[in-house]
């Protein structure tokens, strides 16, 4: 794949670059995250995570994901 | 008199104290604080994933949600938005639908916000979500949020992590007398006696954080807090003997040489 056919997302504030049509899911195995221990956003839309296989990735795309730490 | 169960949202919980998972040096000390503490329910919050450390310890790795309650929070929310989003997300992440409500008003005091509060604990209510809800001393905002659709009201005993014990025993005893609703004690707590005059006061519980994760020893701490919590409960079912200036001698006079 040429580097020029790259599109960028951001993810939980940073800048990544993926391959077009990359799946939402193809992201959160890429990031080795752990379904059962996080949610998504996309676009300030929470997905569902039964359906992230369907989502294709497109540019400008703002990905947030997030679990439990510590709190009060 | 038996104590009846601790119920919140019509479910049963063992420990009247609910302890807080923040600012504990590590997540294995935590753990510990909170097996010795006997709490079955703990707070959580909901926060970026560190997507450049894949590997580094997670909270749910050390605390089983399976065998603990978790109660997620919505620290660091400032309006009604915001905690929506974060408790929409933390129901996500596990289903979980009781929650903790905080919204604040102040970086410095970290005063609930509680017309943003009250707005937040209608809308999650109609979500569905069963809110329990951070608040001031407040007795008519403590009537407004029931009326709202809380599940517990949690008013603070003196600002978040200040140790500063029950800065205002008259309002919590107005709002104890005002409502049926679990009445529990969030924020302010320094020592284990704090935690005893809260029960005392009438509460159904407690929530502890930093009082116990920033004590020298938190297990020992958690521990104290456990046996505070417990002896305080068992003080206010059993009737106090009323105040009095004056001395009464507990040894009788008759039959003294």
């Amino acid at each position: 794949m040429n580097i020029k056919n790259k599109i960028k997302i951001t993810v939980n504030g940073k800048q990544m670059q993926i391959i077009p049509k990359f799946t939402l899911k193809s992201l959160i195995t890429k990031l080795k995250m752990p379904l059962n221990k996080i949610a998504i956003e996309l676009n300030k839309k929470i997905i569902d995570k039964n359906r992230i296989s369907k989502i294709r990735l497109k540019k400008g795309d703002k990905i947030e994901i997030v679990h439990f730490i510590g709190g009060g | 008199m038996i104590d009846k169960r601790f119920k919140i949202a019509n479910k049963i919980f063992k420990s009247r104290l609910i302890v807080g998972t923040g600012k504990y040096k590590s997540f294995s000390e935590c753990a510990k604080a909170i097996k010795t503490s006997g709490a079955d329910i703990v707070t959580v919050a909901v926060r970026r994933v560190n997507i450049s450390n894949k590997n580094k310890a997670r909270l749910m790795d050390y605390i089983d949600p399976k065998k603990i309650t978790y109660l997620p929070n919505t620290a660091g929310c400032f309006t009604a938005e915001d905690a929506i989003r974060t408790l929409r997300l933390a129901r996500e992440i596990g289903g979980w639908k009781l929650v903790k409500l905080e919204v604040l008003g102040d970086k410095r005091n970290l005063f609930p916000e509680m017309i943003e509060t009250l707005r937040s604990t209608e809308l999650l209510t109609k979500e569905g979500f069963k809110v329990m809800v951070y608040c001031n001393d407040d007795p008519l905002m403590a009537k407004r949020l029931e009326n709202a659709g809380a599940v517990a009201i949690m008013p603070l005993a003196a600002p978040i992590g200040s140790g500063l014990g029950i800065q205002n025993k008259v309002n919590i005893k107005i709002i104890r007398k005002q409502t049926k609703l679990p009445l529990i004690i969030d924020a302010g707590i320094g020592q284990a006696s704090d935690a005893s005059i809260a029960m005392e006061l009438g509460c159904d519980g407690v929530l502890i954080n930093t009082a116990i994760a920033k004590a020298k020893n938190p297990s020992q701490m958690a521990e104290a807090m456990k046996l505070a919590v417990i002896s305080g409960r068992k003080s206010y079912l059993s009737g106090r003997i009323n105040p009095n200036l004056f001395g009464s001698a507990s040894t009788t006079n008759k039959g003294i040489i």
